[in-house]
């Protein structure tokens, strides 16, 4: 009887805390609406670049079951190359033509997600293939390896100062509603993000390609009796991966700084969003992705009790242990025997 | 002359070659079989002890500067740090080595146990005034002052019960999600650290600054009058030897009781788990109750390390607790073998040699004498790259290690390991051979 009765427990202390949250947030939208939305955009915004890099997590997970530590530095590694792509390869900045930035930024995105994807899936053949039938633990412990492998990587090639590019997107308004605004760059993220995560939807499902992942995801044996080329249904998953690292990294570079280091602070908080929307869960990812985003804005936004941007990533990293407690299969996930 | 052919075989266990048998070595090892066990178990651990008690002494007759690839040999300073570090190591296997759970946040218990040597036996808390067998400090010194001996145990035993409660609700997790979870904890807990400094006013951890001057251990002035122990450290003239002689001390103790505890009841069951959770399971293991205790007994070495290190350092700060120090402890345990405990510990003694002064003194002495002077490199910049490349060789060529635990060996070599990060992703021997998967006509691929 005992073993019934803990989840139960569990499962209402863990609602206890999001009915909490909700009621702070109520709390908030009713005493101060302007920033209420103000931060909600900011969320939205920081959650998009989040799901990008969660997805990747998710893929990889959902195909290897392993945590691909390494995701984030390659994330960051793209970024430090798209950076000195726009400042000196292009030379763009915010005098160039409306030509030059457009042409610049679609090459700088085309190039990212050729390095990105390159990258991730060198690392999964150079190091994780031959590991297709050690143990687990193996396999995670190289992927820790290789995480500082290509964060040395970005710092031999970049140093430690941070690189940043020029405000190319303008910093302008698009709206604003009473003291609610909307800037370009925000927008902008939010649109290219939108129709990567349709074309990933399609691909995912509609094509050939998408189908023998989720079948190899499924299944790895049966998809190899039917027929389906394993090793190179993973290595295009890396490549998926890589890629949509790469378009984040563009995003984040519009808005933010990164260094060599970027990536691993990073590739924890998408990592959380991955287990928070039941990892493996392509849906579940940008959910848990943008569910982040909020928590983030939210805590470092001027509301009572938000514990600002010092304690940010306890609360994420608080946020992670407490879902893998009170629901470890995720938001979206489906309970698995092992319990997580 | 057949006894004597007897002995040559027993010693030889086997490997009989004429050369063996003919040689000086064989007459060596000869000798080496008539000793009684116990010499021959214990003689080298005492030799290996003898040469690293008496280094204070001899160091000074070691050549020092442009020594070829190590340059120099490290100075007593740095000798304690390398031996505290081992000791974590040692600590860190029974948890991975043993248990088979891989802790990503070990720095955590370092932290908690350095920042628990700064509250018990510092002037941190001005507010109260609080005296213990306290040595080296003035008599109206305010703040806690505890003797740090006892704060050693007392670090020990609140980091163990750290432990439990970061066990408690991620031991009944994959071992994945484990690892990923003690991660969230090794980064929440120096957050916690650095940003505790007015918590409603209140300053616990004195931010970014940490907590400093922390006591020196001593014997005080009663001991020091009547059998002459040294009354605080820091004052002697000779500490560094001091506190080298008691972190050999402390790592003999922790290799003592990891050997002990091994062989308990206790130890078995981790192994057991290690290798088959659900067998384990099944034969009346109690899982969580064992995972647990290997939690708690990790974390109780990593917690007296790290209060070691800190009055060692006359010093607890945020910026020692990095995620590197957690994956560089587990480099030490996967370089000399998950569970082996000698291995741990000479793999522990060359990664923090590395660590310390190793890696920056071999940059040196190629830069000196082998790299041109427009060609110069920074060795030390990449020490964490460095780590990583060895992780990732060690995983895909000797993944038992460099001294591998006989039985973690045969788990390996035989692949009939099911703890829990032991099976294998993909159980599909033929999948990598090239057209493994390809077999089927395009016309009997899956629709769907």
């Amino acid at each position: 009887m005992r073993r019934r009765k803990r989840p139960a427990v569990l499962s209402v202390v863990g609602l206890g805390f999001v009915a909490l949250f909700i009621v702070w947030l109520g709390y908030n939208l009713v005493n101060d609406p302007t920033n209420f939305f103000n931060i909600f955009l900011i969320g939205l915004t920081q959650g998009s670049v989040y799901a990008l890099v969660a997805l990747g997590y998710t893929l990889v997970y959902g195909i290897l079951q392993l945590i691909n530590f390494a995701h984030g530095d390659v994330f960051a590694l793209t970024g430090l190359v798209a950076s000195s792509l726009i400042v000196s390869t292009f030379n763009l900045d915010e005098t160039s033509s409306a030509l030059m930035i457009v042409g610049g930024l679609g090459a700088t995105f085309l190039i990212a997600m050729v390095f990105g994807a390159t990258v991730n899936a060198t690392i999964e053949l150079v190091a994780y293939r031959r590991l297709r039938n050690a143990p687990r633990l193996a396999v995670l412990i190289t992927a820790v390896g290789m995480s500082f492998i290509v964060q040395n990587i970005s710092l031999a090639f970049f140093d430690v100062n941070f690189r940043s590019v020029p405000s190319l997107v303008p910093d302008s308004d698009v709206f604003r509603i009473g003291g609610v605004h909307y800037s370009w760059q925000a927008l902008f993220v939010v649109l290219v993000t939108a129709p990567v995560l349709v074309i990933l939807r399609w691909l995912v499902q509609h094509t050939r390609q998408g189908k023998a992942m989720r079948a190899t995801a499924q299944d790895p044996e049966a998809s190899a009796m039917m027929g389906i080329n394993v090793n190179r249904t993973i290595s295009f998953t890396f490549l998926l991966a890589g890629a949509l690292a790469g378009i984040g990294a563009v995003l984040f570079l519009v808005e933010f700084n990164v260094r060599y280091d970027t990536g691993f602070e990073l590739g924890l908080i998408a990592f959380t969003a991955a287990v928070l929307g039941g990892i493996g869960n392509l849906y579940g990812a940008v959910l848990g992705a943008l569910i982040i985003g909020m928590v983030q804005a939210f805590n470092e936004g001027p509301f009572p009790l938000a514990t600002k941007s010092d304690w940010t990533r306890s609360l994420v990293f608080g946020i992670l242990i407490a879902i893998l407690v009170f629901r470890p299969e995720g938001l979206l996930g489906e309970r698995t025997p092992e319990g997580a | 002359m057949p006894r004597r052919r007897d002995r040559a075989r027993a010693s030889v266990r086997g490997h009989r070659t004429r050369l063996v048998q003919q040689s000086g070595l064989h007459r060596v090892g000869s000798f080496w079989a008539t000793l009684p066990k116990p010499v021959r178990t214990f003689s080298p651990a005492i030799a290996l002890l003898a040469i690293a008690a008496t280094y204070p002494f001899y160091l000074a007759n070691l050549p020092s500067g442009n020594v070829p690839l190590i340059y120099s040999f490290p100075s007593i300073r740095s000798a304690v740090t390398i031996l505290v570090f081992t000791t974590m190591a040692v600590g860190l296997n029974v948890v991975v080595g043993y248990c088979g759970l891989l802790d990503l946040g070990y720095v955590a218990f370092y932290a908690i146990g350095a920042y628990t040597a700064g509250w018990l036996a510092s002037g941190q808390f001005q507010q109260v005034k609080f005296h213990f067998g306290s040595v080296g400090i003035t008599h109206d010194a305010r703040g806690i002052h505890i003797s740090i001996w006892l704060v050693l145990l007392i670090a020990a035993l609140i980091t163990g019960l750290g432990g439990i409660l970061i066990g408690l609700p991620t031991l009944r997790l994959r071992g994945d999600y484990l690892a990923i979870v003690t991660l969230g904890f090794g980064e929440i807990i120096p957050q916690f650290v650095r940003n505790a400094d007015s918590l409603h006013g209140f300053d616990l951890t004195h931010g970014t600054f940490g907590i400093s001057p922390i006591d020196s251990p001593g014997f005080g002035n009663t001991l020091h009058t009547a059998v002459g122990l040294p009354a605080s450290y820091q004052q002697e003239f000779n500490a560094d030897r001091l506190f080298f002689w008691t972190a050999l001390g402390i790592l003999m103790f922790t290799i003592f009781c990891c050997i002990r505890l091994r062989d308990s009841r206790l130890g078995r069951a981790w192994i057991a788990i290690r290798e088959d959770e659900t067998a384990a399971g099944a034969m009346g293991i109690p899982l969580m109750r064992t995972k647990t205790w290997a939690y708690a007994i990790g974390a109780f070495f990593g917690g007296a390390a790290g209060a070691y290190i800190a009055s060692f350092n006359a010093g607890a700060f945020p910026s020692q607790f990095s995620f590197n120090i957690s994956v560089f402890l587990l480099c030490m345990v996967i370089l000399g073998g998950m569970g082996s405990i000698w291995g741990v510990t000479i793999a522990g003694i060359i990664l923090s040699w590395l660590n310390v002064e190793g890696l920056a003194n071999i940059g040196t002495w190629l830069n000196d004498n082998i790299f041109p002077q427009s060609h110069q490199i920074e060795v030390a910049k990449y020490q964490f790259g460095i780590y990583g490349v060895l992780i990732v060789l060690m995983m895909m060529f000797r993944p038992q290690g460099l001294i591998p635990e006989a039985r973690r060996k045969r788990e390996i070599e035989e692949g009939g390991g099911h703890g829990p990060l032991d099976d294998p992703i993909y159980e599909m021997r033929g999948a990598d051979e090239p057209g493994a998967g390809e077999r089927g006509s395009p016309g009997r691929q899956p629709h769907g």
